[in-house]
């Protein structure tokens, strides 16, 4: 892997934001929204019960969390989305430029825009509400990167769909953290799920972190094995995202697919 | 091996060479069996009707597209085995294939030169849009130019590498005759400096005997014919290269070379 050749896919991403500065605003404009909106309803759950400092933590928190994992899942759709509204996939894939450099440049575009996008959240949920998640203390750190990877991940397989489906098939993309919402549990228990929901819970690696955050906030010891449960399963499917891609782009390029990608859907 | 005899079996080497290459889906053949080189100083003319497999066998040449069978070397490097190695010894330029729109004439030469990894890139990056015209474009978004501009700037992409091999698929479509004239005296001083060579697509027949070698006509995925432009349509009984691609383009197979 050639590190100047990632630097260009990254470069790229930086010309068109630096050009476009609102390119930049859905990185963290949905999620600041977000905050506020639940800012101030955990406020108002506060003053309901006892319990409700407790309660406003965990739910702004679930809230900072799932936004962060949409921010990078997108980033990364968003990075290769690029290439297909400028048609630019037969210029791109002319070149010496391999799909692991490709993709780990579109990785770090999302990086790049998903640390925006929490420094955002984090900075409102301090500033505009007073909530410190310092009281996560270092687990914070491993669910960021758990989530991160399954964002990562998720934003690989999706790339690979729409390479397969044609870009007409993006609108399947953006709703997906809305449609793996429920399945992951974000603001209330697994056990609340019926059977069958819990089995496909138990498959996403979001579901273990806002179990273990939970668990934190009710003052339960740090939930190591659930963690290291929910580490596995993301780094194997980053793992499984990206051969699949490897193995969408080695079709189309025996189909012929990625010669003629610029029909608004190649079926 | 001296380093004499080395140097010598390197610039004897062909730049490409494409080797019973066939590409069919399903029971369609696109392109069957065919085989040829060009040589380095070399500008070959890809000709032949539309549907006649020009562009798939350039999107084969180009790793877009995977052959069913038959193998392509560029500069001596299987693309097949090495494809990043070989693709790095090439680029090309088309009409259909214009760079990202909403990024400038620089900063698109830029990050295409960083996947090329071309050394001292600003140097050369000055030097093409000097020697293309296309200075005062430097820091306007590839979008806003006109389609002749936008050929210049897919030229000056082309040529960031210093490629051994060049394919251009009519890159002279949307460039007015001046333009077209001087694009052509360009393209044929990077063939006669002799390190690289040249695979040219076009449906302008004058152009192709002004610039080309030698010219492969292809009709139903074969080669018809091959020769130089200048000489063959006499040797075929015909007054002009157009005359000829008109005869061999009605032509059915089946009646074989004329």
């Amino acid at each position: 892997m050639k590190p100047r050749r990632v630097a260009a896919v990254l470069l790229r991403q930086f010309y068109l934001m630096r050009a476009s500065p609102t390119r930049l605003v859905p990185a963290f404009a949905w999620s600041a929204i977000d905050i506020v909106l639940w800012g101030f309803i955990t406020r108002y759950l506060a003053t309901l019960s006892d319990q409700g400092p407790v309660l406003a933590l965990g739910l702004l928190g679930a809230v900072l969390l799932w936004n962060f994992f949409g921010r990078i899942m997108h980033g990364v759709t968003t990075a290769f989305f690029e290439d297909i509204w400028s048609r630019n996939l037969m210029n791109l894939f002319a070149t010496p430029l391999a799909i692991s450099e490709y993709v780990t440049g579109l990785v770090l575009t999302s990086l790049a825009t998903g640390a925006i996008a929490l420094s955002v959240m984090l900075a409102l949920a301090a500033g505009a509400f007073g909530l410190s998640f310092a009281a996560y203390g270092l687990a914070f750190v491993p669910f960021l990167l758990i989530l991160l990877l399954f964002g990562v991940g998720l934003g690989i397989l999706a790339s690979a769909i729409v390479l397969r489906l044609g870009p007409a098939s993006e609108w399947l993309i953006w709703p997906i953290p809305a449609l793996l919402s429920p399945f992951a549990a974000v603001f209330y228990p697994l056990s609340i799920l019926p059977g069958w929901m819990q089995a496909i819970a138990h498959l996403l690696p979001p579901a273990y972190v806002f179990e273990g955050m939970r668990a934190i906030v009710a003052g339960q010891p740090f939930p190591l094995r659930t963690l290291a449960v929910a580490a596995a399963l993301a780094i194997a499917q980053v793992l499984a995202a990206y051969a699949f891609f490897v193995y969408i782009h080695r079709g189309a390029v025996r189909s012929g697919l990625l010669a003629r990608y610029s029909a608004e859907s190649v079926g | 091996m001296s380093t004499v005899t080395a140097d010598a079996a390197a610039a004897a080497q062909p730049v490409l060479e494409v080797t019973d290459l066939r590409k069919h889906y399903g029971t369609t053949v696109a392109v069957d069996g065919i085989s040829f080189t060009v040589g380095r100083g070399e500008i070959v003319g890809l000709l032949g009707p539309n549907g006649a497999g020009k562009t798939t066998t350039i999107n084969m040449v180009l790793g877009l597209l995977e052959p069913s069978a038959g193998t392509i070397r560029i500069d001596g490097v299987d693309l097949a085995r090495q494809r990043s190695r070989a693709l790095a010894r090439c680029n090309f330029a088309a009409v259909y294939a214009a760079l990202p729109g909403n990024l400038t004439v620089r900063q698109n030469l830029r990050w295409f030169g960083m996947i090329y990894d071309v050394p001292e890139l600003t140097r050369r990056i000055d030097a093409l849009l000097e020697r293309l015209d296309l200075v005062r474009f430097a820091d306007t978004r590839c979008g806003l130019l006109s389609s002749g501009e936008q050929s210049r700037v897919g030229l000056a992409k082309a040529m960031l590498n210093d490629p051994v091999l060049l394919l251009l698929d009519e890159p002279t479509a949307s460039l007015d005759p001046a333009t077209a004239e001087d694009l052509r005296g360009l393209i044929r001083g990077i063939a006669d400096q002799g390190r690289g060579g040249i695979l040219w697509t076009s449906h302008n027949m004058h152009e192709v005997q002004a610039v080309c070698d030698r010219v492969l006509f292809l009709a139903d995925g074969r080669i018809l014919l091959e020769g130089d432009p200048r000489t063959l349509p006499a040797e075929h009984g015909v007054g002009s290269l157009d005359a000829l691609f008109i005869r061999l383009a009605r032509r059915p197979l089946t009646e074989g070379t004329p």
